[in-house]
């Protein structure tokens, strides 16, 4: 490949399509500047690269530079040209995203091994299948006619295992003779990765009525996934048969570079490089308008899941259903009409781009955050777990500590990154704002660092890290990720006012009582080592009353010392709550309204 | 210029429209090219196969699967009908006998050596698809459906709930910022679809469905009115399919808001026409809106290209989408270029605005919707 100096490369969200300008600048890749405008995919546009060129004419505005040629294509420039750029790329979660049915034999094994293989494949999950999941066989086939999904993954059995059940799974999927949602006439793909004992016969039944897949067992033993070839039989029958029916999409394949990438894809991309190179275990969030999708790496395990229906705009009333409206006023420094909140909820999902023009807004948007980061998250545990059926040799401290198969693998105490995407985090008008709806939402246990996603270009940067890893690793060092600072935070109870932990940073200590917080000024890039001295049975990651001498580090935000206790209590009655928060607030330098 | 928030919503007196009908599965289109059809034409018609009920005949008999197949007395192709022997088995000498019946009545579709069960298709269901709007036939998509064109009034609106209902259109209060209540409905508006203006309040919604009303526009409703005539809550905004006797469509949004002076006048000067009208929304990608379509007696020769007008300039008439102007009316007069920090501390484009009540404000330009003056 020639030398590559210029990188364009768009995200086309579901509300809004981002362009970013990548330069070379002597040795180094650095963003230069970013683009944006409404995505296109409804009337009147129907086209997706509408708003892909209005979000690059910004681009050539701010670049001061051509990108376009006259008929509004992007100029691929050659060695001599000036205009354009060298590469293009992009990717996209418009056009709904990949809706998927799974299907197993055993509900916690092999139709939950399917699950992750598709959500890790950039799915939506809208059913999930198993011989013994407890609907009768008509309600699952009724169930599977209902949703047409986009793709169905069937799974079950490990290698030498069960046939019978899997054949019985294919007779079922004839039964509901089911049609895509896109494409009348088409024949709905099925991918197949179960016991490779059972691919004849259910190819035997499959086979003429289904576009039938057959790729590796996912689970092919108890003890081991295997869900890479699952996911990559997803990934190419996503772009083959979904991405195509969306409006425009044929023109935006034929104008990038490398194959559009899908945003979740994209974004599960670089969330694994930074687990590699910085050794660190990490979560992560995109919370946008429709879907909010969390990642994790836990000792290198890499999960992802995504909450469908958890957005601050189409899917915001879907926030309002799950949390009801006293879960999203109990995050509101101020008293709340509920009624009305329920008024402007709907509001902004009907005309989801409109913006919090005050900041009474902009706090209620902000508690809608908490709760769409927060069901998410508990969305996010129950999925990444360590696989069940499992046999295992337990310690006497793990019998002890009643750990089992199928725990969860997020473990915040030993959680060492919390990144934050998405609109509400990413453009939140203060980087404390931000800071604060993690803390909330995640509860983050001992040193956690918070960093933010600076302008939500995640995306991009993943789709870029498969053709230009190093382009891509220092423009999300540099230009990408914001540190906001290290987190510290005891788990336990304590009596209010009492001295949850102490903490002594260049000589001060900080004492910092039950039920409060302190926002420690400590600027980006500055570590500092610290003994944290933990109140009575406090734990900050050493043991219950244990200190724990450590590095921490500062950011745009400053080092937090958050000893409102885990799990975080609010208090009951709405006066004292509102007291609470807007101590809370004030402590964080923010104002209440 | 600047971009104001642009929801494309259509508001035309006179317009071509064309409304794509089509089955969910392949099957009979019995219309032509040309033909005129009326709102509730059948203009295809197709079987929904039956599920396939399986009959776990090896279970059943307690015979291995192959043993099962050959104890069958079908093959597949077959129609059975319930209570008819399926498969027999015969032991000691022939002195005893199982037999398994069919509990469905359908065909024989599957018959599996490896589980020993036998699928039965249940008998299949019709499904018809109506013109939905009168009009013309103006293309037929061989076995699956047609498209319907028409020419006539459009009004789309930005949220409703129920499906595609017809009926007579009928003013239910005479201003835009009139409150359509019980009291303006009686058992005149059965089979109508009543326009009101501000918003519609639960009493008014149940009675309007009490009477027999087939839909009723508005310009907006309190959340909790319309949860109270759902029977449930709302959580993502794809609607359509609710179980509610009168479709509901919303012109302007949540809360109080007096429909559209345009939009009401338009829907005036339709009184007394056929309409029909769909609530189904989907906001998002692949937008559906909800919509009312009049259409009118003639075509004129030259139908003028509907214009959105969402350009904002000096002196474009705006309505506020957000708080904390929310629902106030006004006029651009100022319209900076460069980002402004406002009080949330987003910073932003804005647009200044003299409002209905004189005051000049600063909004930024994604919360405001351009009107006609």
């Amino acid at each position: 490949m020639a030398d590559i100096n210029s990188i364009l490369a768009t995200d086309c969200g579901s509300t809004t399509t981002k362009a970013i300008l990548i330069e070379k600048q002597g040795d180094e890749y650095r963003l230069v500047v970013r683009g944006e405008a409404p995505t296109t995919v409804e009337a009147p546009f129907d086209d997706v690269t509408v708003g892909v060129v209005n979000a690059v004419r910004e681009v050539e505005e701010l670049a001061g530079r051509r990108i376009l040629d006259d008929a509004g294509h992007i100029i691929i420039r050659d060695a001599e040209g000036a205009d354009g750029v060298d590469m293009y790329l992009s990717t996209s979660s418009a056009g709904g995203g990949l809706q998927m049915t799974v299907a197993g034999v055993v509900k916690a094994m092999s139709a939950e091994s399917a699950e992750r293989a598709a959500l890790g494949a950039g799915a939506i999950i809208i059913d999930v299948i198993a011989v013994d999941d407890g609907r009768k066989d008509y309600e699952k086939v009724k169930r599977i006619r209902e949703l047409r999904p986009d793709m169905i993954l069937c799974s079950g059995g490990t290698d030498g295992g069960t046939v019978k059940h899997l054949v019985e799974l294919a007779e079922m999927l004839v039964s509901a003779d089911p049609k895509p949602r896109l494409g009348i006439g088409l024949r709905l793909p099925v991918i197949y990765a179960g016991n490779k004992d059972a691919r004849e016969p259910v190819k035997e039944v499959l086979d003429d009525r289904v576009d039938l897949r057959i790729v590796d067992n996912l689970r092919p033993t108890l003890d081991r996934e295997n869900l890479d070839p699952a996911r990559e039989a997803i990934h190419e029958l996503f772009l083959q048969h979904v991405m195509q029916q969306a409006p425009g999409y044929g023109k935006l394949s034929d104008w990038v570079s490398s194959g559009i990438m899908s945003t979740p894809n994209a974004v599960g991309k670089i969330i694994q490089t930074v687990a590699e190179q910085m050794r660190i275990n990490v979560l992560a969030a995109d919370i946008g308008g429709a879907t909010t999708d969390v990642f994790s790496v836990f000792e290198g395990t890499y999960n992802r899941t995504v909450s469908a229906n958890l957005g601050m705009s189409y899917s915001i009333c879907n926030v309002l259903a799950e949390a009801g409206t006293s879960g999203i006023a109990r995050w509101a420094p101020f008293d709340v009409d509920e009624a009305g909140l329920r008024n402007t909820l709907r509001n902004k999902m009907i005309r989801p781009t409109t913006i919090p023009q005050s900041l009474r807004d902009l706090r209620i948007e902000q508690a809608v955050s908490r709760e769409a980061l927060r069901l998410a998250f508990e969305h996010h545990k129950t999925l990444a777990r360590s696989l069940k059926g499992v046999q295992t040799v337990r310690t006497v401290g793990e019998i002890m500590d009643q750990k089992e198969t199928g725990a969860t693998l997020v473990d915040l105490m030993n959680l060492d990154m919390i990144i934050g995407s998405g609109g509400v985090l990413s453009h939140a008008p203060r980087r404390t704002e931000a800071a604060y709806m993690m803390l909330d939402a995640y509860q983050p246990e001992g040193v956690t660092m918070l960093a933010v996603d600076s302008i939500f270009m995640m995306p991009q940067l993943g789709v870029l890290s498969t053709v230009q890893p190093e382009a891509a690793a220092q423009v999300f060092e540099r230009d990408c990720l914001i540190k906001l600072g290290s987190v510290i935070a005891p788990v336990g109870k304590m009596k209010p006012g009492e001295i949850a932990c102490s903490v002594n940073i260049d000589g001060a200590v900080h004492n910092v009582p039950f039920g409060s917080l302190k926002l420690v000024p400590l600027s980006v890039g500055e570590v500092r080592e610290v003994t944290i001295r933990p109140g009575g049975k406090m734990d900050v990651g050493a043991g219950r009353g244990r200190e724990l001498t450590t590095k921490i580090e500062g950011g745009a935000v400053g080092v937090i010392i958050d000893c409102r206790g885990r799990p975080l209590a609010l208090p009951d009655s709405a006066p004292a709550r509102i007291e609470k928060l807007r101590e809370w607030h004030a402590a964080l330098g923010l104002e209440v309204e | 210029m600047g971009t104001a928030y642009t929801p494309g919503l259509k508001v035309s007196p006179g317009t071509v429209i064309r409304k794509q009908r089509r089955l969910p599965l392949k099957g009979k289109v019995l219309v032509d090219v040309g033909d005129r059809v009326a709102a509730d034409t059948v203009v295809a018609r197709t079987d929904i196969p039956g599920i396939i009920q399986t009959v776990k005949v090896a279970e059943i008999l307690g015979l291995e699967p192959q043993e099962a197949i050959a104890a069958l007395q079908v093959k597949e192709g077959d129609e059975v009908v319930a209570g008819q022997v399926f498969a027999e088995t015969k032991s000691f000498f022939g002195l005893f006998k199982s037999e398994c019946k069919t509990p469905f009545t359908g065909t024989v579709e599957l018959i599996s050596n490896a589980t020993g069960h036998v699928g039965v298709r249940l008998p299949s269901k019709p499904v018809e698809v109506t013109a939905y709007v009168n009009g013309v036939v103006a293309e037929v998509m061989e076995d699956e459906g047609v498209v319907v064109e028409t020419y006539g009034a459009l009004v789309q609106g930005i949220f409703g709930v129920g499906g595609e209902r017809m009926g007579k259109l009928t003013m239910g209060v005479s201003s835009a910022g009139a409150m359509l209540t019980a009291d303006c409905i009686s058992s005149e508006h059965a089979g109508a679809v009543i326009v009101g203006g501000a918003g519609v309040d639960l009493a008014g919604l149940r009675k309007a469905a009490s009477v027999g009303a087939q839909g009723v526009v508005v310009g907006a409703i309190v959340d909790t009115d319309l949860v109270g005539y759902l029977g449930h809550d709302i959580g993502v905004a794809i609607t359509g399919h609710e179980d509610i006797p009168t479709t509901l469509i919303l012109t302007e949004g949540f809360g109080s808001i007096a429909m559209a002076a345009r939009t009401f006048d338009l829907l005036k000067s339709l009184e007394g026409r056929d309409v029909s009208i769909n609530g189904a929304t989907q906001i998002r990608a692949g937008v559906i809106r909800p919509e009312i379509i009049a259409p009118l007696d003639a075509k004129p020769d030259q139908v003028a290209e509907w214009a959105q007008g969402q350009i904002l300039d000096i002196g474009t008439h705006i309505r506020v989408i957000r708080e904390p102007y929310f629902g106030r009316l006004g006029e651009v007069t100022k319209l900076p270029p460069e980002l402004v920090e406002v009080e949330s501390g987003a910073v932003v484009r804005i647009l200044e605005a003299q409002l209905d009540g004189g005051e000049t404000v600063v909004v930024p330009r994604a919360n405001v919707e351009i009107i006609e003056g």
